[in-house]
């Protein structure tokens, strides 16, 4: 809702990828505040915005779904983002919705970024199929992690610079970049990952439709944790089963998930490890092996396992592994948002910039956090299943 | 006579290919430790079952390719026409670009209905390319959602349609852990509407397979591909032409029904496994020599074993003594346990088959007391080698083998459906809890059926 980032992309180097009269802007922005951009640009803008979707979906043989991709704690991507998932929902009832959303971190510039974050996570809750909860805070200490390894030359032969996820340019050192676009890469890479076996061949395919198939058991239940790995390649090109093996296991440790979660000392609803490369369908199972018994998977999917293989590995590197898990590891984000929630709305902090708005009332914020708080309880509920023994349920009793 | 392969999903499509490659080249291979007359009789009668001519003289596979997206049929299409010694028919395909998400319920109420009739149309043409027709062979997976879902749509229409004709469906049973989440839904799902539709049911589980190819095969870095061509190899051994008397020159005509009329005598008990041996690596093949007395041995106790290849056999395990009831009705918690059958056939091709001597397999203490050796033991003997193994024997029985993956699928389908998870993608497209339920009784009663032997 305002013009300079639109402008830089058409001038830069990927502007004959967008097609011009697809975007829509406006000069003012929305102020980080989700009820401009839900009730006053969504109402303004809905008309133009179906008509530009129609146009694009009538270009598609067959259109599987849609990806959003917007930040949670601003005003334009919170709200006016999540006005628009209502509308696929009524519009293209039949296409999926696939959300990649940034929430904000700890340390967040942005002061209403709770009111935005809790009134955008109940349309989240509501009308998307599948959330991937991203925060800024995680890939900056990836970001710094892989700097840390380049730099400490700890690792020997030098880097082969396109090697690194983070760099396009072929260029590590020195960048002219903007201050985000390493942390941004990597969650295009994420998007790269997740949509390479729809685009390539493998012995083992699997498309969009199948993640949300396999990985949400309730409806409810949609938002899944990434990670993805490796981060950079050795100059040593033949990689003995061994390393291998470690892009396996840096999938499910702390360090490499995108967002701040823990899955390994969480329980698992499901789990899909999406391989790129020269890896075998004896690799994967070895790995999955190996890795269980240090897992801890919910009682009635204890082989909640979706896999696939796509032939083609991304560029500059010979293999790679997306992992995505529907965890209750995601709880904490939800609780320590609501906090933050907690915080500002007891004194009534900035409330009235929103209830200025037409619309907007003071039940709207009430029940976005009771929907959270929901939200939060059936992750408890699921967590408290996780001591518990796995007992076989009688079955049905056929008579002879 | 003729069998149209209907192949279905990723899987379907991709051991399609292996099986008809493996037919193609068994057929075609020099030598085959016969006469030259036996030779050519042999590839005509591999050719009237599998393959049709066309004008410029390439074989084409009586095939017709289903899949609702389109990478993996393009690929099987190009890897036969690059092979150049075979293909499939450029129209024998039918092809969507959304695929089924591995979800059963729109396989079979959203894909089947919407697609009948270009599917029907496209089996009904490769139906009619046939002088007669033996029946259909269905090769499809049970954990995705074409193979498993479409499939039992497409074998339900095959039954309507041509009601005459026989139908034996391919199954892979997947990975214990993890290809799919799903997985045990659907398999469940699929079982239940196939037991119903289909004449019978041919299994190969893919772990042991995988165990084929890694300790038989050597093979260290396993992909699809190995485990697809160790697959069609066993295919193969059964589907080639076999004469149909001993001593005669005359290939049976009728494989499906000489298959079925063999091995499935009552409509309560449709599942088949097929083992076959000696398999190993090419390197291995020129440094063995096998005799029949020692691999029917072999045959034998991987039968009343239940293993599935001839490493790690449990000699300890020995049939009930005859005129005693086995000891005991089955569980299936216990370990070893005797695999009591219903029906066997041995399959032996190559040297000096004649002396092959198969009486241990008549043994009434192997056999379900309802069912006297004569009526359940059968053994086709051919002199044709198959591919470059001296001495080949194979052997399709329809046993209690696998009553223990049936029980482990249906109990954590079972645990699944308890809580709830996954129901609600189900409902959505029309396959309802009392749908689920219908299947979970079917194959209980299955299950029962078979331990009681």
């Amino acid at each position: 809702m305002e013009e300079g980032v639109v402008n830089e992309i058409l001038q830069g180097p990927l502007r004959d990828v967008f097609d011009s009269k697809q975007l829509i802007t406006d000069i003012s922005g929305s102020g980080n505040n989700w009820a401009v951009g839900h009730k006053v640009f969504g109402s303004l803008y809905q008309e133009k915005i179906l008509e530009k979707l129609r146009k694009s979906a009538e270009h598609c043989d067959c259109l599987q779904c849609f990806f959003i991709i917007h930040s949670m704690g601003g005003g334009t991507g919170s709200g006016l983002g999540t006005f628009l998932l209502k509308v696929l929902k009524d519009e293209f009832p039949e296409v999926y919705r696939f959300v990649t959303s940034i929430y904000p971190s700890g340390e967040d510039d942005v002061i209403t970024s709770p009111y935005n974050s809790i009134l955008a996570m109940k349309e989240l809750n509501e009308h998307a199929d599948c959330v991937l909860p991203i925060d800024n805070q995680s890939l900056f200490d990836i970001i710094s992690k892989i700097d840390l390894m380049m730099n400490s030359g700890k690792l020997g032969a030098a880097i082969k610079p396109k090697s690194l996820v983070t760099s396009s340019t072929g260029v590590f050192k020195k960048r002219q970049e903007k201050p985000f676009d390493a942390m941004n890469n990597i969650v295009a890479n994420l998007l790269l990952n997740l949509t390479s076996s729809a685009r390539f061949e493998g012995s083992l395919n699997m498309d969009l439709n199948e993640i949300i198939m396999n990985l949400v058991p309730f409806p409810q239940l949609h938002y899944l944790v990434s990670s993805l790995t490796p981060l950079y390649t050795l100059a040593d090109v033949n990689i003995p089963p061994r390393r291998l093996d470690q892009m396996f296991s840096d999938a499910f440790s702390k360090d490499h998930q995108l967002i701040r979660a823990d899955p390994k000392h969480s329980l698992y609803l499901a789990c899909a490890l999406m391989v790129r490369g020269n890896v075998q369908i004896s690799d994967l199972r070895r790995n999955i092996e190996r890795l269980k018994p240090s897992l801890q998977f919910v009682s009635w999917n204890q082989e909640g396992w979706k896999t696939s293989l796509c032939s083609v590995p991304p560029v500059g590197h010979s293999h790679s592994l997306l992992a995505l898990a529907n965890n209750t590891c995601v709880k904490p984000t939800f609780i320590d948002l609501r906090e933050r929630f907690i915080r500002l709305y007891k004194k009534k902090a900035h409330l009235h910039h929103y209830l200025q708005i037409e619309g907007m009332e003071e039940s709207c914020f009430t029940e976005a956090v009771s929907s959270l708080s929901a939200l939060i309880q059936e992750y408890n509920q699921l967590d408290a299943t996780k001591s518990m023994p796995v007992e076989d349920l009688p079955r049905l009793n056929i008579a002879m | 006579m003729s069998i149209v392969t209907v192949q279905l999903g990723q899987c379907g499509n991709q051991i399609g290919f292996e099986v008809f490659d493996a037919l193609f080249n068994d057929s075609h291979c020099p030598g085959g430790l016969c006469s030259k007359r036996e030779n050519e009789a042999y590839q005509a009668s591999c050719k009237e079952r599998f393959f049709s001519e066309e004008e410029n003289g390439v074989p084409v596979a009586r095939a017709v390719l289903v899949d609702m997206e389109r990478k993996v049929i393009s690929q099987t299409l190009s890897k036969a026409a690059r092979s150049g010694r075979w293909k499939y028919g450029q129209h024998s395909c039918f092809c969507q670009k959304q695929g089924s998400g591995n979800n059963w319920a729109y396989g079979y109420s959203v894909h089947g209905p919407r697609h009948k009739e270009s599917i029907m149309n496209l089996i009904q043409k490769e139906v009619e390319k046939c002088d007669s027709l033996s029946g259909f062979f269905i090769i499809m997976s049970m954990a995705g959602g074409t193979g498993s879902g479409l499939g039992a749509f497409v074998t339900q229409n095959l039954q309507d349609q041509y009601s005459s004709a026989l139908k034996m469906n391919h199954i892979i049973w997947p990975y214990g852990t993890g290809e799919v989440i799903v997985q045990n839904y659907n398999s469940i799902l699929t079982l239940s509407h196939l037991y119903r539709s289909s004449d019978a049911l041919l299994v190969h589980e893919n772990d042991a397979v995988h165990k084929i190819c890694a300790k038989l095969m050597n093979i260290k870095q396993i992909s699809f591909c190995d485990i697809n061509q160790v697959l069609a190899h066993q295919l193969g051994s059964v589907f080639q032409p076999t004469y149909s008397r001993e001593g005669s020159f005359h290939y049976r005509r009728n494989p499906l029904g000489d298959l079925m009329e063999n091995l499935v005598p009552h409509p309560e008990f449709k599942m088949l496994g097929v083992r076959n041996i000696p398999q190993m690596s090419e390197n291995s093949l020129a440094y063995s020599t096998f005799t029949w007395a020692g691999l029917l041995k072999h045959l034998r106790q991987m039968l009343i074993s239940n293993a599935k290849m001839e490493e790690g056999i449990d000699w300890q395990v020995r049939p009930p003594l005859s005129g005693l009831p086995p000891l005991g009705k089955m569980s299936v918690n216990k370990e070893t346990h005797f695999n009591t059958s219903i029906a066997n056939l041995v399959i032996l091709r190559g040297k000096d088959v004649h002396s092959a001597d198969v009486g241990a397999f008549k043994d009434p203490a192997l056999y379900t007391s309802w069912l006297e050796p004569v009526h359940a033991f059968n053994v086709w003997k051919t002199q044709r080698a198959f591919r470059k193994y001296e001495k080949s024997a194979a052997l399709v029985s329809n046993s209690q083998s696998l009553v223990k993956p049936l029980d482990m699928i249906v109990g954590k389908a079972w645990n699944m459906f308890a809580s709830r998870a996954y129901l609600h993608q189900y409902t959505k497209f029309g396959i309802e809890e009392e749908d689920f339920l219908d299947s979970f009784t079917l194959l209980e009663q299955v299950i029962a059926s078979y331990c009681n032997l």
